[in-house]
């Protein structure tokens, strides 16, 4: 009797074609996918990830930076920097990716309703955050003090800008940007990221602060929004592993007794506090 | 307003000084003056003697560090709240950057010889003083290892690409 094995679903990638690439700062780049065929809605939970395969390249985790109000665009903000992403990189209008999710757990955008919400990013970590900014910003008037803070390298790093700008130029949203280098052309904040927290005004008391960007900035942000008096359980940080299978099976990605896969990006901080500064880990 | 009350009430209302005695507040005062400085104007230069120090008001100021043939590199930026200057606090009290204003900036300008007197004659006050400057100290020191550290630098692929 012939034994047929049946793939889950989630690891099976559906293709997807390139609608557009737009290059955003210098290693970094945006695809919008389309279903090759249908019209599927792809739905996703802001700080979710996909796994992007690369036919006959690869396989890479990457989180969705797109609006979840607008499930007809998948999009996805890409750092190029392997083999995978680099040929990611080179993709035109028209080439095929396959498409595995979304995985993972997402930030507390209903949980933190009524709260003031303070956003931390750094570099590249923006893309992640990107769907969190917008599914609160589609529902405003529920939350309190809303605080976007900014880092990057130098001003032709900031990616988003001329999102930046806008929500900036928004009377309900507090926006504020410093790069850790600059010269006398550059008229913003030079310091690093955290050094803004400070100047949040937010209600520590009641604030939900979620982090994203390098380990090492989350880690200061961290202490910057407990020595505030944020509760760690209001704090809420994405991770990056060596994520492989996405479904937690694989192992690749374990981080203490989590699957950064399955249990995380997200997390809150008092949920890994106690692995969080394990070195060996 | 006069200049007494807008000072009182500046120092009432900084982050750094608010927490020190009435007695303290009147002392620091006593060496204290309003000053404005349009965007642009240099507030001092770098290796000059430390004879003053300012809290912002209102606006910001860049630290900056000048590199033959290049156009000069900002290190940092303060702004409403903060002191600018810490070298009139430690010997030999020579200033370590150039500070610009960045914009229209208010600021309350400290005599440091008068301060360094007032710190010497009444310990208390001088050490109430450097309770509140040393963390300052400490907290642009650490930042300024960490924007050395290129926090946002190429890292390897591995995990999420986005970062």
């Amino acid at each position: 009797m012939a034994v047929t094995a049946t793939l889950p679903e989630t690891m099976v990638p559906r293709p997807y074609l390139v609608d557009r690439v737009t290059a955003d700062v210098s290693d970094t780049f945006t695809l919008v996918l389309k279903p090759q065929y249908g019209t599927e809605q792809f739905a996703f939970r802001p700080g979710q990830f996909n796994m992007l395969y690369l036919y006959g390249v690869g396989e890479v985790p990457i989180s969705i930076s797109g609006d979840p109000n607008d499930p007809q665009r998948l999009v996805h903000t890409v750092r190029a920097l392997g083999t995978v992403t680099a040929a990611m990189q080179k993709l035109k209008r028209g080439s095929v990716v396959g498409v595995r999710g979304p995985f993972g757990s997402s930030w507390p955008i209903d949980q933190a309703e009524g709260a003031d919400i303070v956003i931390i990013a750094g570099g590249v970590g923006l893309a992640p955050l990107r769907p969190a900014i917008y599914a609160i910003l589609a529902r405003r008037e529920r939350y309190g003090r809303f605080v976007i803070l900014y880092g990057a390298r130098s001003p032709k790093d900031i990616l988003f800008s001329r999102q930046l700008e806008r929500w900036r130029s928004r009377l309900d949203t507090f926006v504020d940007v410093t790069v850790d280098r600059a010269t006398g052309a550059w008229h913003g904040n030079v310091g690093v990221v955290t050094g803004l927290i400070g100047h949040g005004g937010f209600d520590a008391d009641h604030t939900v602060a979620m982090i994203c960007g390098p380990e090492l900035m989350i880690r200061y942000g961290v202490l910057t929004l407990i020595d505030r008096g944020v509760r760690t359980n209001n704090i809420y940080v994405s991770m990056e592993r060596n994520m492989k299978c996405a479904v937690g099976f694989c192992g690749h990605c374990q981080w203490g007794g989590n699957f950064v896969c399955r249990d995380g990006p997200v997390f809150s901080f008092d949920q890994i506090a106690d692995i969080f500064q394990v070195r060996e880990l | 307003m006069n200049v007494n009350d807008a000072i009182g009430r500046s120092l009432a209302g900084n982050p750094v000084f608010a927490s020190l005695s009435e007695p303290h507040k009147e002392l620091i005062a006593g060496c204290a003056s309003l000053k404005v400085f349009q965007a642009g104007d240099i507030i001092y230069r770098e290796g000059q003697p430390a004879d003053q120090f300012y809290l912002i008001r209102h606006g910001r100021v860049g630290l900056e560090t000048y590199v033959p043939g290049r156009a000069p590199i900002i290190v940092d930026t303060l702004r409403e709240g903060d002191p600018v200057g810490w070298s009139w606090l430690i010997p030999p009290y020579r200033t370590h950057f150039d500070a610009r204003a960045l914009e229209l900036t208010r600021v309350i300008e400290f005599d440091a010889a008068c301060l360094r007197r007032k710190m010497e004659e009444d310990q208390a006050f001088g050490f109430a003083v450097y309770q509140r400057m040393t963390p300052i100290i400490a907290s642009r020191l650490a930042a300024a290892r960490r924007q050395m550290i290129d926090l946002y630098g190429r890292p390897n692929e591995r995990g999420v690409a986005w970062r």
